[in-house]
């Protein structure tokens, strides 16, 4: 089995002054290529730390990660970020925010015409074309995060990285772009790498779940593959036993064996 | 007073649909809340302008009184309106040398001014965009600018006159030297203030440090560069006028500087009123010109 992305001997230690953090401790994960893959813990535990290290934001302290077995350490749009807060830029339209990436990452393959088609093309897979000229004070978070994906998509990298997309949105909103996630993997097979604290949001996306223990010094404590056939549809699911035993197992993780504990 | 007038204009604007309102039903309902705007726009101009207006009215009178009586050293303004009546109904009278209308005294200070703000802007931003990217350079420049901003504008004249040996690049530098200050200061603060989201969509995207500073720096840190901007238009008209007394010329400072020497306390009286008008208006034009370029940057 060909390991597209290779997390590889991670770790992470922060350094302040005299006192030294171990944050992420020999962290290795090999994802396949269109795998949709959750990590989930407890905040605190270093999931974002992790993202950043692959999104290669931050630097390890140890180990590295393999893109296609070539090591990547900075970042790059072979693997795009959809961050939490959508850090759309405020001065620009959405349809200006989602061509920054396009320009740059198409700048010498495509004309300008083709990278126009392309922006569109992109706000349209996430419903959003009809906004292009908004700009982002003028729409509503789950609409912010949409072009978020979009922005990230347009791109078309290798790997997908989500950190924490839909935390800061409402329920209603949540499960409806969640659904909008399910059907755009669907579609394009895109590698996605999520880190999440939700773990409805994760069993119902992921192919596999990463359960990761408390920090410091976190680990993967263990993974589960979620054996569902997709299409999933949230409201089967709710009574399917398959999905509540993936549940009852992350729960369990969670909150018997690797209950929070308050951060001294 | 203008209760009764208002009432008759809207009146006068409600009339004509009603009379020919019998077809277009909607006709109506449509006119009268224009006349409505219109009356409440007349409103709310009206209790901006008219308190002011009462004020200013006030203060004439107390100076009219105080300074009507004989012996007294500042002229009322009645008698100021009477000695500068000249200057102020024709400000375009050129009798060569430094008898000139005000309107050539005002400009050649706006034109310094404008030299030395469009120098400082420019260095401050760039400055300012250093010391708040880089922490060795700040650790390295901010010290000196805390230091040398607190030096009084004039303090630097005689140092200039003596690099420069003229009036004009003197006067230059003072208004650059003054106003770089809080252009430096306040960029800074924005570059440093740019949220590090934005930083990582670029790093994601790959702008190069020519995008990263003209596509995210720049209009992020937009706000904080017009506050400065503004405080330093503010400084640099402060500056001038006092240089100006200094270095002689046309221009406002000297002019002032001249009708003291002349005892024309009624022309000094004139031209303080332009110079508050003026920077009142600088600092309106700087801050509007912020407001139209920082606009969907501020919010969120």
């Amino acid at each position: 089995m060909q390991a597209y992305l290779k997390l590889d001997h991670i770790d992470k230690v922060f350094t302040r002054g005299n006192a030294t953090t171990e944050v992420l401790k020999d962290i290795n994960l090999t994802i396949e290529k269109g795998e949709y893959v959750s990590i989930i813990g407890h905040s605190g535990c270093g999931k974002s730390t992790l993202l950043n290290i692959v999104a290669g934001l931050t630097g390890a302290t140890n180990g590295g990660v393999l893109l296609e077995n070539r090591e990547v350490n900075s970042p790059g749009p072979d693997r795009a970020v959809v961050f939490q807060n959508h850090s759309l830029l405020p001065w620009l339209t959405v349809y200006e925010n989602v061509k920054l990436g396009v320009d740059k990452v198409f700048a010498r393959t495509k004309s300008r015409a083709e990278r126009d088609a392309w922006v569109m093309h992109n706000l349209s897979l996430v419903q959003m074309a009809h906004a292009k000229d908004k700009r982002p004070s003028e729409i509503s978070g789950g609409m912010k995060q949409r072009v978020g994906i979009a922005r990230a998509l347009a791109m078309e990298p290798k790997v997908l990285l989500l950190d924490e997309p839909f935390g800061a949105l409402d329920a209603l909103t949540r499960a409806h772009l969640q659904d909008s996630a399910m059907a755009l993997h669907q579609k394009l097979g895109n590698t996605i790498l999520m880190i999440t604290h939700d773990v409805d949001e994760a069993v119902l996306l992921s192919d596999r779940i990463v359960m990761m223990t408390n920090g410091p010094s976190a680990r993967i404590g263990e993974v589960l593959e979620v054996p569902l056939a997709r299409p999933r549809k949230r409201l089967e699911l709710a009574t399917n036993p398959g999905y509540l035993k993936c549940r009852q197992r992350v729960l369990e993780f969670l909150y018997e064996r690797h209950s929070f504990v308050e951060a001294a | 007073m203008s209760m009764p007038a208002m009432k008759a204009e809207m009146s006068a604007v409600v009339t004509p649909p009603a009379a020919t309102a019998a077809p277009v039903v909607t006709m109506t309902p449509k006119r009268t809340p224009r006349a409505e705007t219109y009356a409440r726009m007349a409103k709310e101009t009206a209790a901006r302008v008219v308190p002011p207006l009462i004020v200013i009215a006030l203060l004439l009178v107390v100076w009219e009184l105080i300074c009507r009586r004989a012996g007294s050293s500042l002229p009322p303004p009645s008698k100021v309106f009477k000695d500068t009546r000249e200057l102020i109904l024709d400000p375009f009278f050129d009798h060569g040398g430094i008898d000139k209308g005000l309107f050539w005294h005002l400009s050649a200070s706006l034109q310094r001014v404008a030299y030395g703000f469009s120098l400082a802007a420019v260095a401050g931003i760039a400055l300012g965009t250093l010391v708040g990217q880089s922490v060795w350079a700040m650790r390295g420049l901010d010290p000196l600018f805390q230091v040398l901003r607190t030096i009084p504008p004039l303090a630097w004249l005689p140092l200039s006159l003596a690099a420069f040996r003229d009036g004009q690049p003197s006067a230059i530098f003072v208004i650059f030297i003054t106003s770089v200050w809080p252009i430096i200061i306040n960029t800074a603060v924005g570059i440093r203030n740019i949220p590090q989201d934005y930083r990582n969509v670029a790093a994601v995207v790959q702008l190069n440090p020519l995008e990263f500073f003209t596509k995210i720096m720049i209009p992020a840190a937009a706000p904080y560069m017009f506050t400065g901007l503004r405080i330093g238009i503010g400084l640099s008209w402060l500056a001038i006028v006092a240089a100006e007394m200094l270095i002689g010329g046309v221009g406002i400072g000297f002019f002032i500087w001249d009708a003291w020497n002349s005892s024309h306390i009624s022309e000094i009286i004139l031209a303080l009123f332009y110079v508050g008008i003026i920077g009142f208006v600088l600092d309106r034009l700087i801050a509007g010109l912020g407001k139209v370029v920082t606009r969907g940057t501020a919010a969120n």
